[in-house]
């Protein structure tokens, strides 16, 4: 943990060094978010509200996905960048030192320019958060979410780099859980209809850290058990990190 | 005198069909993508079918010409040749070259996305073709309409690669790539109708964006696709695209020659 912070500040210090680019980037992301933030307030001035759901619970799932996945790309952009560390040999270094390797790769980026993203997720935030009853327990749920959200969207980087230890080079449809995830979160999840809400619920457990406390929240449900789904969500991870091992006892060096 | 760009275009043509299990990946990304939007719009027509500016075929029409297409009009495709030029500095070999530089790289541009979008456009279309009903892709055209969007298809194309040189020419000065094309990218995505279509804008922003050059890219080909341009309306935006094609093209030679003029090479 303490190497961890002093890897979090070398990175932190080194990207300040290029301030410009670090803030075009930064606004970028922002914007990107907020491309998608504008497209869904046209569509809800237009219409209204959509599967049931009011413009508010609407900006509460968006908001509640965004942070989610802002503050697993900030910590996941060691797997996300994988293919280059596999590419350029990077990896074997890391092989040969005494830590663990998910550890060294994990400290190997971190990604402040999303911190564009996680700025946006809490005005959108700071928006709904005055029509939600602020119980104990919604604040609860709603941390609960974010940070089961966080860890899952960490676990989608995990599996795309374990996917390159196989291919040698990223594969584009990966982004489909990351980029994806994050675009069509916009909505909740059952607007999607039956087949999708079934997938992102049995295969890639999306909806249970958005669609079903969503449910809990906003009183559609009084059961509490759709409060701690975001929990089981994180069953993701195993076999994510298992693939990931897989993945690294097959590894054969590109050489370098 | 065309000589040179053909050999430039069979060139970069068939280095950019090598990637074809990377188009297979893509394909498979668009294919999902394109239907997450269909399926949001199946939920905000249920809601209320009388808001749609559109109607629901013609969205589903939209969507998936836009991925067919996505390719040949996406202003997020950069070309790597191209800004590794800039920002290596080997921009100094590229001016020695007895060619034009303006005429090479929009070339360039241009042969990369054909060769994307050959490869990536026939699948989608055979699987679009041949989903159920509420969710297949229809054709509505006659011969004549065929015609007009076969060309405002090649002029999206020209006003796309036009605009970003625009970018590339941008970047000579700030060296700043990265920063400059992702900003570019994504208000621009968003401008030419990428994540919703035009239609979908409010009244105000959309009158204002229907005449911007960002009306002239995707979205001009597409609404003809679908039938929602017709008439008065669809001379105007092919006649909107002409100008914006011409007047990019004569914007951005004039910033190249002039940054060419006091460009400093990076690196040794």
């Amino acid at each position: 943990m303490k190497l961890y912070a002093k890897y979090f500040s070398m990175h932190l210090k080194s990207q300040m060094q290029y301030k410009v680019s670090f803030f075009f980037t930064t606004f970028g992301q922002f914007l990107m978010a907020f491309s998608t933030l504008l497209s869904i307030t046209f569509l809800l001035d237009r219409f209204g509200g959509v599967g049931g759901f009011s413009r508010e619970e609407i900006m509460l799932s968006f908001a509640i996905i965004l942070l989610a996945y802002s503050v697993g790309e900030i910590f996941g952009r060691g797997f996300d960048r994988f293919p280059i560390l596999i590419g350029n040999g990077g990896f074997d270094r890391i092989l040969v030192r005494p830590r663990s390797v998910i550890f060294q790769v994990l400290a190997s980026q971190i990604n402040f320019s999303r911190v564009g993203v996680a700025v946006q997720a809490v005005l959108i935030f700071a928006y709904v958060i005055p029509g939600i009853d602020l119980t104990p327990t919604n604040i609860f749920v709603i941390v609960l979410m974010v940070t089961c959200g966080s860890l899952l969207f960490f676990s989608f980087f995990v599996l795309y780099a374990a996917v390159t230890f196989f291919t040698l080079e990223g594969l584009e449809f990966m982004h489909l859980l990351t980029s994806g995830a994050r675009e069509h979160g916009r909505l909740p999840y059952s607007v999607y209809g039956e087949g999708v809400l079934k997938f992102l619920t049995f295969v890639v457990p999306l909806a249970l850290v958005q669609y079903y406390p969503l449910l809990y929240l906003t009183g559609r449900e009084e059961n509490f058990f759709f409060a701690i789904t975001p929990v089981f969500s994180l069953l993701f991870l195993i076999p994510c990190h298992a693939f990931f091992r897989f993945g690294q006892k097959r590894y054969k060096s590109t050489g370098s | 005198m065309y000589a040179p760009y053909f050999a430039l275009f069979r060139i970069r043509f068939t280095h950019s069909l090598q990637y074809r299990a990377a188009a297979l990946a893509g394909l498979f990304t668009q294919f999902a993508w394109g239907f997450m939007y269909i399926l949001a719009f199946a939920a905000f027509y249920r809601e209320s079918p009388d808001a749609f500016p559109m109607s629901f075929e013609q969205t589903v029409a939209y969507i998936w010409m836009q991925q067919a297409f996505l390719t040949l009009f996406a202003l997020w495709f950069w070309d790597k040749s191209i800004s590794g030029v800039i920002e290596s500095g080997d921009i100094a070999y590229e001016l020695v070259r007895p060619m034009d530089l303006y005429g090479r790289w929009a070339t360039t541009i241009a042969s990369s996305r054909i060769a994307r979008c050959v490869m990536r456009a026939a699948p989608i279309f055979a699987v679009a073709f041949f989903l159920p009903a509420p969710f297949r892709l229809t054709i509505s055209m006659n011969l004549q309409t065929a015609a007009i969007f076969a060309l405002s298809v090649a002029l999206s194309l020209g006003v796309a690669v036009a605009f970003s040189m625009l970018v590339y020419i941008t970047v000579i000065h700030t060296l700043n790539g990265a920063g400059v094309r992702l900003i570019a990218a994504v208000a621009s995505d968003f401008l030419t109708g990428g994540i919703i279509p035009i239609p979908f804008f409010p009244a105000a922003l959309r009158t204002v964006v229907e005449f911007s050059p960002f009306a002239a890219m995707q979205n001009t080909p597409l609404l003809i696709f679908n039938g929602y341009l017709t008439d008065a309306a669809l001379a105007r935006a092919v006649g909107l695209q002409v100008f914006w094609l011409a007047a990019l093209v004569v914007i951005g030679r004039v910033l190249m020659a002039r940054s060419l003029q006091r460009i400093v090479v990076q690196g040794g």
